[in-house]
């Protein structure tokens, strides 16, 4: 018999709040997380803002000792973990231990510890490379931390695939779970990439916004100002299990996770081909795979990162795979992006989260900022309002660079 | 030199989050005050820092309580305070 997977836990951290309850009441209040960034010097820098994460002390999460030895995506990674955990209530013992596994990933790892040991070097030579300069920058490393602190001696893995990586943590701790590999998976993602070479990186390639002037409203996906995609940091972790699992040790479900779909453009470094074939795969590959038909879908938390061809070429795809569905308005559509800014690598876990909190609240999350809507997209954005709706099934999409795209399924538990 | 000592003290009570009171003199890092290899390496990179000295790995290898370190830094230190 297949075995069906469900979401008992939950744990979110983004600029609009530490925790997945603060989170969905700010995204419901169209809060937005943008602001001048804190944690460096901008001066000489074309982009001057970004979506930090706010009020956040590590040590509350792990001692002091070991927050040393740890990047800011570890850190974050441990708190939204920590959330998950404790929401689900899931005990990790000597006995189950073996049976349950850590999926977290990140598309950048630490690059705030990569350029403090790089000037250390440059300044006092090689010696002054601290000996933790490697496990703590390095991206399985959210995941090792996890499973010791944790015991959890199942699968441990991290993707690294751009934007996407934490959908397809998701799906593929999914997968893990279905095919008898696990009875539990802890997964994820984590990014904290606002540092010097992290938004001069981005900004060099043109990608961000530089509304340097008005932060709040410089996330506007679908609308036709906008400029570029907003750099945020943060985590989002599920706790996924095996249903009887779940059942046996009485955990409160929130939401199934019913299908998973990838899938490559093999077309482009950074660039999404027109006609958006490779959004529309992923999108088709999962909801074949969870075995409901595009008019089930009620909400997509899609992708839509801000940019002026990506949020098009989405919506494009969108309209291509559900049709009338969609173009009749029924299907709902946000970027929560425009509150959150774009968690990179760890994207797909807090928006994972976000649409498990719109299946268990019956309402789909707006778009902000959407002013003037681009001519090219001719959906249902749920502009700067939430609707109540009925929604059963929910699409989550990721797309990254290197054209690698992941779409997951997440049906109401009742 | 009991300036040396303090200092050293105070260094491995911040690096290793331990109580002062269990630093003492013949207390080894990796087996009494919970460092692993990669701790006691860092340690010893806080030792140069402070006392302005440079310790050879086939050195550093043999600093493994508080009285060592001790020892070697008030025997090696130049400027050290």
């Amino acid at each position: 018999m297949q075995r069906r997977v469900v979401v008992t836990g939950l744990g979110l951290v983004s600029a609009i709040g530490n925790t997945a309850p603060e989170v969905w009441k700010n995204l419901l209040a169209g809060r937005s997380g943008m602001a001048p960034i804190t944690g460096f010097d901008t001066t000489g820098f074309s982009v001057t803002f970004a979506a930090e994460v706010k009020n956040f002390d590590p040590l509350q999460f792990v001692d002091k000792k070991e927050a040393r030895k740890m990047a800011r995506f570890i850190h974050l990674a441990m708190a939204a973990t920590h959330e998950a955990m404790e929401s689900s209530g899931l005990k990790i013992t000597a006995e189950n231990g073996p049976r349950v596994g850590v999926h977290i990933g990140s598309g950048i790892g630490g690059f705030d510890i990569i350029e403090r040991e790089h000037s250390a070097m440059l300044a006092g030579g090689p010696r002054k490379i601290s000996p933790f300069f490697i496990p703590a920058a390095i991206i399985n490393l959210a995941a090792g931390q996890v499973s010791i602190r944790y015991g959890a001696k199942g699968p441990n893995e991290a993707t690294a695939t751009a934007c996407t990586t934490s959908a397809h943590s998701i799906g593929d701790a999914y997968r893990i779970i279905e095919r008898g590999d696990a009875d539990a998976m802890i997964a994820g993602g984590s990014e904290a990439a606002i540092t010097p070479m992290g938004i001069g990186g981005f900004a060099a390639m043109r990608a961000l916004s530089t509304r340097n002037d008005d932060p709040e409203h410089a996330c506007r996906p679908f609308d036709k100002d906008r400029d570029g995609f907003v750099v945020g940091e943060g985590a989002g972790i599920l706790i996924l299990e095996e249903l009887e699992h779940a059942k046996a040790r009485g955990a409160k479900i929130l939401a199934e996770i019913i299908g998973y779909g990838m899938s490559a453009d093999a077309y482009h470094m950074t660039g999404m081909p027109e006609d958006g074939d490779g959004c529309f795969r992923a999108m088709q590959n999962a909801l074949n795979s969870a075995k409901v038909t595009p008019q089930d879908v009620q909400y997509v938390n899609a992708h839509a990162t801000s940019t002026e061809l990506g949020d098009v070429t989405e919506s494009r795809a969108m309209q291509r795979l559900f049709g009338e569905h969609a173009t009749s308005h029924r299907l709902r559509i946000s970027s929560t992006k425009s509150m959150t800014g774009h968690l990179l690598g760890g994207a797909g876990g807090l928006e994972a989260g976000i649409t498990v909190m719109a299946l268990i609240h019956q309402i789909a999350p707006p778009t902000t900022n959407l002013e003037n809507i681009d001519p090219g997209c001719v959906l249902n954005y749920v502009p700067n309002t939430p609707q109540e709706a009925k929604i059963d099934v929910a699409l989550s999409n990721s797309f990254g660079f290197g054209g690698t795209n992941g779409s997951l399924v997440f049906r109401r538990w009742e | 030199m009991a300036a040396v000592e303090e200092k050293v003290k105070q260094i491995i009570v911040e690096q290793l989050q331990v109580d002062e009171a269990e630093v003492t003199p013949g207390a080894s890092f990796q087996e009494d005050l919970g460092a692993d290899s990669l701790d006691v390496v860092e340690l010893v990179m806080q030792f140069e820092e402070a006392f302005d000295l440079e310790i050879p790995d086939e050195d550093a290898e043999k600093i493994k309580t508080v009285k060592d370190a001790i020892e070697y830094i008030e025997k090696n230190a130049k400027g050290g305070k």
